[in-house]
């Protein structure tokens, strides 16, 4: 029986839609086949190359400087921050964009390397398609290739999940490794041992929120420290006290300036001066109650959301009462976290509102500022990491860097498998995929042979930007890790193979399998594209 | 005749500038017709079958939309031709009656139209073409309603219910894990369908997706998944044996309608003033609290003061949730809607195993869940995925098979798919055409030739030999006189889809074929 599987699909391009048959509106564009695949391919390809630079712990950063007001510029060797920044046209490059944005939501780690894989992947299914295999088929082996890959590198966790220390150990050993692609890889062990600390506080949850980051330019990176209190980026209220011990907090979301009559469609309608003077007096004696009432709770410092005005200020520095006012919704979500209490809005039944407390309150001085301290406070689980360093650019990139460490190492202490880093997961994933390539019959080993060399290529990448001779060192890799049970992967710092082991590069098993996982997927979604129309762009009015 | 002379021998104009006007009539009009048919047909083509290819769709907005779902590629087609128009209004009609075999509509049409042209070249009026084919399409559906089969299953057993969404599934993207989504889909049509009265609101199944995980961690939630969160941080995240009051009036002050004005023009009237407004808030909750609500659920916005009430009073709520949602959760919590405070009774209180807050990532995603309610008949289906495009993806692929199992518990006969029911109707209308004289004859052959086109396509599809194949398989049902064979797609290794346990249903097919033929009409 004969049975010829060309695909229908890369059969030359059928020549351009006559005049006759186009059925679509005047600008919008239709390609098919062949051409559209095209398309797709290099939109894709040309994002992963855009961030194939930044990869490793020798990657190098990009300057993104916005077209809005101000010209603003980022610097950043952030996967996902660099594509978020992008104007995307291509429709494949989107899908990219994506995955990398979901990455960083997800596990907040790994987002170069996402984007990366998978633009090596539909670089390998391009010649595929080439050689005129239907990209079905290319699809079925990718999807047998990464089941494959992700059993692989699952036998080869290590979880330490029971011995505290050796934990700890991990998570430093991770911290490490991802901090090292980052700005703060001078001081990555300093950052690290932050890092570790915070997470550890959380107890398991994987709620960031509680870890506050504070950027406080001046100072070098090397003075950045974590703070087990509370940080609070508010001035004190004139005249009020500067240090409170054994501090009762309420935490407060109300209006404090005059309080506006809620009822609608009332309003003040007086015939002669003295009235205006009465109703000021009885709005004053309103704001006299309500700050009575707030004062009745027993509370020395009182922080609210909202603006607090002069009058009650005054009330309050009167009664001796710490008052800050606007500090921001998080900043009290925060503090109410941190200090136990309840974020009140009225105040007739002081009872029945839980207090804020902590130990001690004062001011403090980082650089040139002034902010107010919460230490000794009631749940341990929130503390605050205070960033040093040159300039604005510096701190906004370390705070990535730090968010990402912290991203990884909380998503780790949920899940604690780890795997080793530095090319090696690649490696033992490419070693399996090569041998379920050897046993599959039929086109689709062409295709697991492919997702192979895709998953090579990442060591590929990492030894090329570190200046290394990355044919040299990725096929004596692979020739290592043909014994079982090797642990050697790059070290970029030697500039040659290295035991991770000992090196100490590990990483997350939840990130590497995300990773893999949905670079597949988005490969799978653009390989499976063979048109693309795309409307005419909605005109916008000239806003002149 | 562009010009005419009046009684007075006057002359004006019937068209104007008709230099610049370009009018087709005749024939010429009828073929501008059928390419433009033809055309759109192409473009779904490829994406019919298991093997079929996907569609990148970019909006006037720059939202890409990558999928193979035929109403969908076509309603963002921007169409500009009648024609072309009148096919995508023929998908969404396929959609909205039957929900899935959307592309196989627009192919079978393009597939007529092309037959069609033939006919009117060999100079066959035009009408007695559309007759021809409507005395044609009824053949081939008393032979689908001949060749169809029933499926019995129970609540019990759903495993024929799986098999058939699981066909539908397998040429959607997300066919890694078809068995799984066929089994959520079958799961949640059965928990919302009325078995009596064969009937199935499909209203009561929400669909809900959140980027992140992969598409294996999709599940079935037995209630409703909102994406909410409560309305103060600190209210508690979970809350067993929920009394939900629903409520679409403000935690805010009344607000009559009527245009009115409150004058305060004394120190007195500013106090007393002031104190309405805390018992307002205070009534508020305490309402309420005294029906016994433990929850509330809330259209609208809270004031800071009410939020505060209800905070200290223990009684939880959620705001701005959406109408639609807010009817789903009264009839999941068998809780009635309820617009003005006075009116919150008891009994007017929706129940809930539990309520609880889920949360996504390291962002700050949450939903709420209303979990184990009084009234089990409201589901929701959330998906996970790795993007935007795929989670979007996976809706449509979920509400097809959703559709399908509810055709099925309609009414329960099924064709066999892979295109042997269209080979089968080919050949039954191809043999019954020579019993009809006159040019209809020819209209009917040709419509068996019409119905090859979906088999050719699978074919062409899967990269089999299409001509090949199909007089292959054409000749094996006629000797073993067996109408289930069709195009082995997936390189399984045999041709009878019995074996294969490819399902379509009987009414997705019929449909199919009268929307088609019907369209016709308007085309040619």
């Amino acid at each position: 029986e004969l049975r010829d599987r060309d695909p229908p699909a890369s059969r030359p391009d059928p020549s351009p839609v006559p005049e006759m048959e186009r059925v679509l509106k005047d600008d919008a564009i239709q390609e098919k086949g062949e051409r559209a695949r095209m398309a797709s391919f290099v939109g894709a390809m040309a994002i992963a190359d855009l961030v194939k630079s930044t990869l490793g712990p020798k990657g190098m950063d990009k300057i993104l400087q916005s077209t809005g007001r101000g010209r603003s510029v980022t610097v950043t060797n952030d996967g996902a921050t660099i594509l978020k920044s992008l104007h995307i046209d291509n429709p494949a490059a989107k899908v990219l964009v994506d995955i990398s944005k979901v990455q960083d939501d997800e596990v907040g780690d790994g987002t170069t390397s996402v984007v990366v894989l998978a633009g090596e992947l539909l670089r390998e299914a391009e010649k595929l398609v080439n050689m005129k295999i239907h990209p079905m088929t290319i699809i079925a082996g990718y999807r047998m290739a990464a089941e494959c890959a992700r059993n692989a590198l699952l036998q080869k966790t290590m979880d330490n999940k029971d011995n505290t220390d050796k934990f700890r150990s991990d998570l430093m050993n991770i911290a490490m490794t991802t901090l090292s692609s980052k700005i703060l890889s001078q001081d990555k062990e300093y950052f690290a041992e932050l890092a570790v600390d915070a997470v550890l506080r959380l107890k398991g949850s994987t709620n960031l929120e509680s870890i506050q980051i504070l950027k406080k330019p001046g100072g070098s990176l090397k003075d950045s420290f974590l703070d087990e209190g509370f940080i609070l980026d508010k001035k004190i209220g004139l005249g009020q006290p500067k240090r409170i011990e054994n501090a009762n907090i309420l935490v407060a979301n109300t209006a404090m300036d005059t309080d506006k009559v809620k009822i609608y469609g009332a309003r003040v309608r007086v015939d002669s001066m003295s009235k205006v003077a009465d109703i000021e007096a009885a709005e004053k004696q309103k704001m006299r109650e309500k700050v009575e009432k707030i004062i009745g709770h027993g509370i020395n410092c009182f922080v609210n959301r909202q603006l607090i005005y002069n009058f009650p200020e005054e009330l309050f520095a009167d009664a001796g009462i710490l008052a800050v006012e606007h500090a921001d919704f998080e900043g009290i979500e925060r503090l109410a976290l941190v200090t136990g209490g309840d974020i009140a809005s009225t105040f007739d039944n002081p009872e029945s509102v839980k207090l804020g407390h902590c130990k001690l309150i004062e001011e403090i001085m980082i650089g040139e500022d002034r902010l107010i301290h919460f230490s000794g406070v009631a749940m341990g689980q929130a503390c605050t990491i205070v960033l040093r360093g040159a300039s604005e650019h510096v701190l906004d990139e370390a705070e990535r860097s730090l968010h990402d460490a912290l991203c990884v190492l909380s998503q780790t202490v949920n899940d604690t498998r780890v795997i080793f880093g530095g090319g090696w997961p690649e490696m033992v994933m490419s070693k399996e995929v090569d041998e379920l390539a050897r046993r599959t019959p039929g086109k689709k080993s062409h295709a697991i042979d492919a997702f192979s060399r895709a998953l090579q290529a990442i060591p590929t990448i990492i030894a090329d930007n570190a200046g290394l001779d990355s044919a040299e060192l990725i096929s004596q890799l692979r020739a290592e890790h043909h014994k079982e049970n090797s642990t050697v992967g790059i070290d970029v710092i030697s500039g040659g193979l290295g035991d991770m082991q000992k090196r100490g590069i590990c990483e997350a098993f939840k990130v590497k399998q995300a990773i893999v996982l949905s670079a597949t997927e988005a490969a799978e979604m653009i390989l499976r594209v063979d048109e693309i129309i795309t409307c005419a762009p909605r005109r916008r009015e000239d806003r002149m | 005749m562009a010009l005419a002379f009046d009684d007075f021998g006057r002359p004006f104009i019937i068209l104007r500038e008709q230099e610049s006007k370009s009018r087709l009539r005749g024939l010429d009009a009828h073929k501008a017709n059928v390419a433009a048919g033809k055309a759109v047909a192409r473009s779904l083509r490829t994406s019919l079958g298991p093997k079929g290819m996907d569609k990148i769709l970019q909006s006037p907005d720059g939202d890409v939309t990558i999928t193979n779902d035929g109403a969908t590629i076509l309603e963002q087609m921007d169409v500009d031709n009648q024609i072309a128009k009148l096919m995508v209004e023929l998908s969404r009609s396929q959609d909205y009656e039957i929900g899935d075999g959307t592309t196989g509509v627009v192919v079978l049409d393009g597939s007529l139209l092309e037959q069609a042209e033939k006919l009117l070249e060999r100079g066959i009026h035009p009408i007695r073409i559309a007759e021809g084919y409507e005395m044609a399409s009824k053949i081939a559906f008393d032979h689908l309603e001949h060749i169809s089969t029933r499926f019995e299953f129970t609540a019990a057993n759903i495993e024929p219910l799986v098999q058939t969404c699981m066909t539908t599934l397998s040429s959607k993207i997300v066919n890694r894990c078809k068995r799984m989504l066929a089994e959520i889909a079958v799961r949640a049509v059965l928990a919302v369908a009325d078995l009596e009265r064969k009937d199935v609101n499909l209203d009561l199944i929400k669909v809900e997706g959140k980027v992140g995980g992969k598409l294996e961690d999709t599940e079935l939630i037995y209630g409703i998944a909102v994406d909410k969160d409560m309305s103060h941080p600190q209210m508690p995240k979970r809350i067993e044996d929920a009394n939900i009051a629903i409520l679409t009036c403000p935690f805010e002050p009344p607000k009559p309608k009527t245009k009115h004005k409150v004058d305060i023009d004394t120190v007195e009237k500013f106090q007393t003033m002031r104190g309405q407004e805390q018992k307002y808030f205070d009534e508020m909750v305490q309402k309420c609290k005294d029906v016994g609500a433990t929850l509330v659920i809330c259209q609208w916005g809270f004031d800071d003061e009410a939020n505060h009430l209800l905070m200290q009073r223990n009684l939880p709520a959620v705001r701005w949730v959406g109408g639609v949602e807010l009817e789903l959760i009264a009839i999941a919590t068998g809780g009635r809607i309820v617009p003005r405070f006075q009116e919150l009774t008891p009994d007017k209180l929706g129940q809930a195993g539990l309520v609880r807050e889920k949360s996504f990532g390291t962002t700050k995603d949450r939903m709420l869940c209303i979990e184990r309610c009084a009234n089990a008949r409201a589901v929701t289906i959330f998906i996970r995925g790795g993007n935007k495009m795929m989670i979007e993806e996976a809706k449509r692929s979920i509400h097809d098979a959703l559709c399908v199992a509810r055709n099925l518990i309609r009414n329960n006969s099924i064709v066999y798919g892979g295109g042997s029911a269209e080979i089968s109707c080919s050949v039954a209308v191809e043999a019954a055409a020579d019993r009809y004289a006159g040019a209809e004859q020819y209209a009917i052959r040709s419509f068996a030739d019409a119905l090859d086109g979906i088999p050719l396509a699978l074919a062409e599809n899967s990269g089999l030999p299409p001509i090949d194949t199909l007089t292959a398989v054409k000749s094996q049902q006629i000797q073993e006189n067996n109408p289930y064979c069709g195009i082995d797609c997936n390189d399984v290794g045999t041709n009878d889809m019995r074996e294969q346990h490819v399902f379509e249903t009987l009414i997705g097919k019929q449909q199919q074929i009268l929307l088609a033929t019907q369209g016709k009409y308007a085309e040619i």
